[in-house]
């Protein structure tokens, strides 16, 4: 691994735009060779049902499992992790988790994923 | 907001070997180019192909790509799936046994050839070549390539989507964009610029309408849904006109939930709105539209009460949606497929192309830009046409009716009258088709049952598709193996930036559509078909045709793509780039934008828009209401499936095993349907049967069913036939009715009921069984 160890990595969310569209759910699957059933990352779906007379909520929500390492191969190549690179809504950001906790701005709905890198206690 | 100077700068082009059209990385050979349907799609996004001992083994995005940035939908990233799938065609196949039992022979592609050219010349001389009709689908290679083989290789001037009734999809849309503006337009999500969102004279539009379609997953005509979601994440602000809630409809200022059908009454509602409240762009106006007092007075009509009514859609909606639109700098129009589909078609048309243009949107920076295929690569349907023995073109079997198919601007012949002449042999006999590219009975035809019989009564038919479809066993005679998108050499525009597709593996004994349109061409007339091979036809287009400078090697050597700087710049219509006369203003005959388009009048359609009911619909056939009280919608596509293509794909099947029934559970608990239960939907015309998923984003009025089902799990032979008919809307579609001017097809909006499919009581005879085996639904059989 390229990463050094002294910094976590992570994945943003910006979920408000997250389509939903499966791309970083499949675009790991291939890359991780996963069979049927088992996902690095899965989509999870809240609604569609009604606020009021004119809102609605229907979210999406990508979660990565245990399986995912983070792209370490791909990320010490240079290049972006799949999930990333594909993703349809430009709504998935990977970097180290300070970076990113940097566009968290409270102007839209956003998570910051961080998979278990380093033994923890 | 995802920064695309970010973005940009911290791409590790060395990673991405910024500047190489092939290398090796590891055991891999990786080759940047296009992806191109087949699998399908209207798109070309940038892909990296991984290959490995010839064979397709992993697919990724070219971030380096501008086009598509390195994203890639679920289609293309499993593209390895569907290219290395075992069920593909791997030879040319004679049909042995009778229509329908899948038998066939292997046959050489010479055995092949000869046995078509034979019949093609026989037919030619006894009949003449305009009793062989040319079918093709969507995307793919219906831009120049089969055009140009109908016309200059079989030499008939009967081409056509065939069993799809009034040209119901996008033609209208282009045809009355030409008569109102004498150009086409898009949605500018800064496309047309090499750089993007970066692009200093490009914004984002502030307000979008997106009108009957799901662009997200659809990426109709060429353009990337997700765009739109980038504009979004930039400021744009969404109106969604739709009958059924989508993503952006869950995130638009307003979402109109129409009356499927009534959306002509809707863009005249809001036309209403901004003209009595004086929010159009007066100076745009008056000096660059026509007609505006004559819409004044016609829009009179439709107070946004009335519309309203007719919508079911409240009226202060109406006017807060209709003020955003016009008080948004700059405004677009994102408008689908729904357009087409409903019998409103070339009204509602004008009256959109009203909408952006009075309020000052046409060709500037993020409303409504004027494109062009990119170095003119222009000619669509009407290439080949000049190789067209003298006096073929009188024979092309258009409709009688005065209307814009017999003016010849839509340059399909109709199928409407094809349909009739192949059941009646009036005016004359058609003894062959030959079908590239289209699962006919699976998707496009409306009235399948009946266009299942139409194609068993033609002698001779070529059908040409990667895999074997039920349209195939139920009809051809001669099938043909296409090369699927890593195994071509193409090129493409529709619109831009100009993209090559580069050969990179071959499967079994595979032609790709041009080498086959090539070697068929060049026996049937090789004055038409001086090409060599797939390349020189793809450069004739390109190059002759249209006028790229380069090859199509250099073009794949740059990476596949170049931009084309016509459509970069805006107010092409102040800068005399519109006219051939080279003056300001537009292509029409009065120079403007004609808001009451003489066009219209001179095919004989009302030149000032107006709603129509649809023929079958609460308000125009109550008493049909009372026993079909639902109102079907039906073709929201999907991320996993482009039309009937992909179900033989475990990964899709995966996500979406089942085709899907979508109904309000108020109306699931009416009918004691639950979540998951098989339902049949039902017409006087016949039913089909899909499984119930709840979605409180429809009016209980109304369901939503999905199109283009066939189970390639399932038996080949009828009277299984893949269970082509069992889920099929198209049992209850009707062929043969249409808007005015022979344009629209009422399909988004037909009357029905449901019931629960209830084993041993009503579910003895499946669709399919009825169709092939009992002479279709003149009853229902339960
Ligand atoms: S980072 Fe890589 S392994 Fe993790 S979810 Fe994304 S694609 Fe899968
Ligand atoms: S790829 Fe992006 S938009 Fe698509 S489901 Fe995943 S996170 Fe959402
Ligand atoms: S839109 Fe999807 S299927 Fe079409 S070319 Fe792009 S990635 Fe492929």
């Amino acid at each position: 691994m390229s990463q050094n160890n002294e910094k976590t990595y992570g994945i943003l969310i910006n979920y408000e735009y997250c389509t939903g569209c499966h791309s970083c759910e499949i675009a790991c699957k291939k890359e991780l060779n996963l069979p049927e059933g088992q996902f690095g990352i899965k989509l999870t779906e809240i609604g569609p049902w009604q606020i009021n007379e004119d809102k609605w909520e229907w979210t999406y929500m990508p979660v990565m499992t245990n399986l995912c390492d983070m792209c370490s191969d791909r990320v010490a190549e240079g290049k972006l992790p799949s999930c990333v690179q594909h993703c349809q809504a430009w709504c998935m950001y990977y970097g180290e988790v300070d970076e990113l906790a940097k566009k968290i701005d409270g102007k839209s709905r956003m998570a910051l994923l961080v998979t278990k890198q380093r033994d923890g206690n | 907001m995802a920064d695309y100077k970010e973005f940009l700068n911290n791409i590790n082009r060395e990673a991405y070997h910024e500047g190489e059209w092939q290398w090796q990385e590891g055991e891999y050979t990786v080759t940047r180019t296009y992806h191109y349907s087949p699998p399908g799609c209207h798109n070309s996004c940038g892909v990296l192909l991984y290959t490995k001992d010839g064979k397709l083994e992993k697919v990724e995005g070219d971030p380096l790509d501008p086009h598509s940035n390195g994203k890639l939908c679920i289609r293309c990233l499993n593209m390895p799936e569907a290219v290395n799938h075992p069920d593909r065609l791997k030879y040319p196949l004679k049909r042995v046994g009778k229509r329908g039992e899948n038998k066939w022979e292997r046959i050489s592609w010479d055995e092949a050839y000869d046995t078509i050219e034979k019949k093609v010349k026989e037919i030619k001389k006894e009949y003449g070549s305009e009793s062989i009709v040319g079918i093709h689908g969507t995307g793919r290679n219906i831009n120049y390539q089969l055009p140009y083989f109908y016309q200059a290789g079989l030499e008939t001037p009967n081409v056509a989507v065939m069993f799809f009734t009034g040209f119901a999809c996008y033609l209208p849309r282009v045809v009355g964009s030409f008569a109102a503006m004498g150009e086409f337009v898009i949605v500018d999500a800064s496309q047309a610029h090499e750089d993007r969102y970066m692009n200093e004279d490009w914004k984002p539009p502030a307000c979008i309408i997106v009108w009957g379609n799901d662009p997200v997953k659809s990426n109709g005509d060429g353009f990337l849904g997700h765009w739109l979601v980038q504009c979004m994440q930039m400021g744009s602000k969404l109106i969604v006109i739709d009958p059924r809630l989508t993503w952006l409809a869950a995130r638009a200022d307003y979402w109109l939930q129409v009356r499927p059908g009534t959306d002509a009454a809707m863009a005249l509602g809001m036309l209403n709105v901004i003209i009595g409240e004086d929010l159009y762009d007066h100076d745009f106006v008056d000096k660059w539209c026509f007609g505006l007092d004559a819409l004044s007075q016609r829009v009179a009509e439709y107070p946004a009460e009335k519309v309203a009514e007719i919508c079911d859609v409240p009226a202060e909606k109406i006017r807060g949606a209709a003020r955003l639109f016009a008080k948004s700098k700059p405004s677009a129009v994102q408008w689908g497929l729904a357009f087409e589909q409903q019998i409103s078609c070339m009204p509602l048309t004008s009256a959109t192309i009203s909408l952006f243009a009075i309020t000052g949107n046409v060709d500037v920076p993020g409303g409504m830009l004027m494109v062009r295929a990119a170095f003119d690569t222009q000619r669509m349907y009407n290439y080949g046409e000049e190789f067209l023995p003298e006096g073929k073109m009188a024979k092309k079997l258009n409709s009688d009716a005065k209307g814009i198919a017999e003016s010849s601007i839509v340059p399909h012949a109709s199928s409407d009258v094809i349909l009739h002449a192949i059941e009646t042999g009036e005016p004359y006999p058609i003894k062959m088709a030959w079908i590239q590219s289209s699962n006919s009975l699976a998707c496009p035809a409306m009235d399948a049952p009946r266009a299942y019989e139409a194609l068993k009564k033609i002698d001779f038919i070529v059908y040409a598709d990667p895999y074997m479809t039920p349209t195939a066993v139920a009809a051809a005679d001669i099938v043909l193996p296409v090369a699927m998108s890593c195994e071509r050499n193409s090129a493409r525009s529709w619109w831009t930036p100009l993209r090559s597709m580069t050969k990179v593996t071959q499967y079994y004994e595979a032609k790709s559509d041009e080498e086959i349109i090539v070697d068929m061409g060049r026996r049937l007339n090789p004055k038409a078909f001086p090409f060599k091979n797939d390349v020189e036809f793809i450069e004739a287009y390109i190059k002759n045709d249209g006028n790229y400078p380069g090859t199509f090697e250099e073009l794949r050597n740059k990476g596949g793509h170049e931009y084309w700087e016509w459509d970069t710049i805006y107010r092409k219509y102040e800068k005399g780039m519109l006219r051939e006369d080279g003056n300001q203003g537009f292509a029409t005959p009065t120079g403007r934008i004609e808001l009451t388009p003489n066009a219209y009048g001179f095919w004989g359609l009302d030149p000032l828009p107006y709603h129509i009911e649809p023929p079958e619909s609460p308000v125009s056939t109550p008493e049909m209401f009372k026993e079909y009280p639902l109102i079907m919608t039906t073709g929201g596509r999907s991320w996993e499936f482009f039309h009937s293509e992909h179900r033989q794909l475990k990964t899709m099947r995966e996500l979406h095993p089942d085709p899907l029934m979508m109904l309000n559970p108020e109306t699931a608990a009416k009918y004691d349907i639950k979540e998951g239960d098989w339902v049949w939907i039902e017409s006087p015309k016949g039913r089909f049967k899909q499984k119930a998923t709840f979605f409180p984003g429809l009016k209980p009025y109304v369901i939503h069913t999905e199109h283009a089902w066939w189970f390639p799990e399932k038996e080949a032979a009828e009277p299984s036939l893949f269970g082509v008919f069992d889920s099929n809307p198209n049992n209850l579609t009707p062929a043969g009715v249409v808007g005015k001017g022979g344009i629209g097809s009422p399909i988004k909006s037909m009357l029905v009921k449901i019931y629960k499919v209830e084993e041993g009581v009503n579910d003895q005879v499946m669709p399919t069984m009825q169709v092939t085996r009992m002479g279709g639904f003149k009853n229902v059989t339960k």
